[in-house]
């Protein structure tokens, strides 16, 4: 049920997130929704690509600082009340969001949610019948 | 337990400094022969009579490396040019390079250290030995060479750099040891895992020897992880041969000094006085069983300490500690002594970090940057706690606060030779 985000380290240094970006358009890789983390000393920069193993591989190979991470992706619909109603459904079950981000995909707004509790995540979804999308659903974009 | 040998490596002490003293006696009737010597001995009237027991070293003034620059070349030599072999010669930044030259027994002497040191960290001559140090003037190159083939090692001299080739020999040859500068080492590790190459399962390695820069015992451990190895500090300097001076034992706690070739005393840099055993100072040593070119009371500027007590191996020769730092290496910031070592022994305490750092001095700031290692984790959260309590360790280490910065991998120079761990911007 959760897709792999890839996170990099990106020191505040120019060229670094270029060099990035050109792996990817390099090997072909889309990129479905990215987001940076920013601070002075540092950033993170995370995203969601077309095929993140292959991603993941190749950022190791170019000694680039990089992880995965198990995120949700839920598809709401674009009005104001979805994005509320699912994050109310995590926090009645006790679970607390550690960073969310959105992007639009056919239509509907997807939104990565990454919680301090995935087990318990997943039984939300289940209970409220979430709609969520699959790596495989990704792959084939 | 067996030794190279065990007559001397487990002679008694009294026995031992009895042995001292008749080589250091024969020493300096044979350094009376050197220009350098001969003049200090006729001002302070020394001969080998006037020497009557081990403490009367003390009537000997200390030798420096200036003393060995000014004499430069063949100043300090006791034996005439034409019976020497061997000359090894280290260029300095400032002034004249330095000189040592070696008899033919003298080399025997020297690869006889190098080859019982390498017995007794468990190395026979069934061993496949990788010698990844530097060859020419650099004594860790033919240094090794001679000792591991007097231990009748099978010895490939790869010498440094070119790490995929290493890597090829170690495979191909089933190599089972390698001497090996420290962060080369991990560098040669993290080569391997870009290669798919495991070191458990697809080498023979099971010894290194590290030696050749100042290195923590949190690094020698990630070492020993990463490669799968048993990992030896030696210490070798130059002016005394080069490797083989000390080495540790199984035990990985001191070097054994070996004191059937010196005599070592420890002096508070200052005082030029002795320190009390076990107190750190710097190391000085008497080369006594050599005949090309004695030194008497060498002072290397290495600070070190004798750990006290039997060693559970059994020999009986003297250990010295992990070194402190260099006299030289030693970072004077608003006023406090600082050593690169320190810093390195509180960054390789976290997993979190790479083996790549690098210490920038710029007016009365410290900058340390460090790589992450593999084990990066995207929560920001982590990654703040993880920079405070780094600092909070290096500034208990410290007593300042340095600014730390985390950098991605590869962000730093790649250390292929010596590390150079610090950039000074000061201008003095
Ligand atoms: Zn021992």
């Amino acid at each position: 049920m959760t897709i792999n985000q890839i996170s990099i380290f990106l020191e505040n240094k120019c060229g670094k997130l270029s060099k990035v970006l050109s792996i990817l358009s390099d090997a072909h890789i889309g990129i479905i929704a990215a987001t940076v983390a920013d601070t002075s000393e540092y950033g993170i920069l995370r995203l969601i690509v077309t095929n993140p193993e292959k991603a993941y591989a190749l950022f190791k190979e170019n000694n680039v600082t990089v992880s995965k991470t198990e995120v949700l992706a839920i598809a709401t619909d674009r009005c104001a009340g979805s994005f509320a109603s699912v994050l109310g459904c995590f926090t009645e079950a006790g679970i607390s969001v550690e960073y969310m981000y959105c992007f639009s995909l056919d239509g509907k707004s997807i939104l990565i949610l990454r919680t301090n509790d995935p087990v318990q995540a997943y039984e939300v979804v289940k209970k409220h019948k979430l709609e969520y999308i699959s790596t495989d659903k990704l792959n084939n974009i | 337990m067996t030794y190279w040998q065990a007559e001397v490596e487990t002679m008694s002490r009294a026995d031992l400094e009895k042995l001292q003293l008749e080589y250091l006696k024969k020493t300096i009737r044979i350094a009376t022969n050197s220009p350098f010597y001969n003049k200090i001995f006729k001002e302070h009237h020394i001969t080998s009579d006037s020497i009557c027991s081990l403490d009367d070293l003390k009537k000997i003034p200390f030798t420096t490396k200036e003393d060995l620059r000014n004499n430069y070349p063949f100043g300090m030599a006791a034996i005439p040019i034409q019976q020497c072999v061997r000359l090894h010669s280290s260029s300095g930044t400032t002034g004249n390079p330095t000189v040592v030259l070696h008899s033919a027994k003298d080399l025997n002497e020297w690869a006889n250290q190098v080859a019982r040191c390498m017995y007794m960290v468990g190395l026979r001559d069934t061993d496949i030995f990788q010698n990844t140090s530097g060859y020419g003037m650099f004594t860790g190159g033919l240094g090794f060479q001679y000792g591991a083939e007097k231990l009748g090692a099978l010895t490939v001299p790869a010498a440094a750099g070119n790490t995929k080739r290493q890597l090829k020999f170690i495979t191909d040859f089933g190599t089972t040891c390698l001497h090996i500068i420290p962060s080369y080492a991990t560098r040669l590790a993290e080569v391997m895992r870009e290669s798919g190459i495991d070191p458990r399962r697809d080498t023979k390695l099971h010894t290194v020897c590290i030696g050749a820069e100042p290195h923590s015992e949190e690094q020698r451990l990630r070492i020993e992880e990463l490669l799968g190895v048993k990992a030896y500090n030696c210490f070798g300097m130059s002016e005394m041969n080069g490797p083989g001076v000390a080495f540790e034992c199984k035990e990985q706690n001191g070097m054994h000094i070996w004191e059937d070739y010196v005599i070592v005393e420890i002096i508070d840099p200052v005082t030029l006085e002795h320190v009390p055993e076990g107190e750190v100072g710097e190391l000085v040593l008497t080369t006594i069983n050599r005949e090309a070119m004695p030194l008497l009371r060498y002072r290397t500027r290495d600070l070190t300490r004798i750990i006290s007590g039997d060693c559970p191996c059994g020999r009986t020769h003297k250990r010295i500690d992990r070194f402190k730092g260099r006299s030289d290496d030693m970072i004077i910031l608003k006023g406090v002594n600082l050593f690169p070592i320190q810093i390195e022994t509180v960054l390789m305490k976290f997993k979190e970090l790479g083996n790549n750092y690098l210490i920038t001095i710029d007016q009365d700031e410290m900058q340390i940057e460090v790589e992450l290692s593999d084990l990066f984790t995207d929560d920001y959260s982590v990654l703040q706690r993880l920079t405070k309590e780094i600092t909070r360790q290096l500034k208990d280490e410290l007593l300042l606060t340095p600014k730390l910065k985390l950098v991605g991998r590869g962000s730093l120079p790649v250390q292929e030779g010596k590390a150079v761990r610090v950039k000074d911007l000061r201008k003095f």
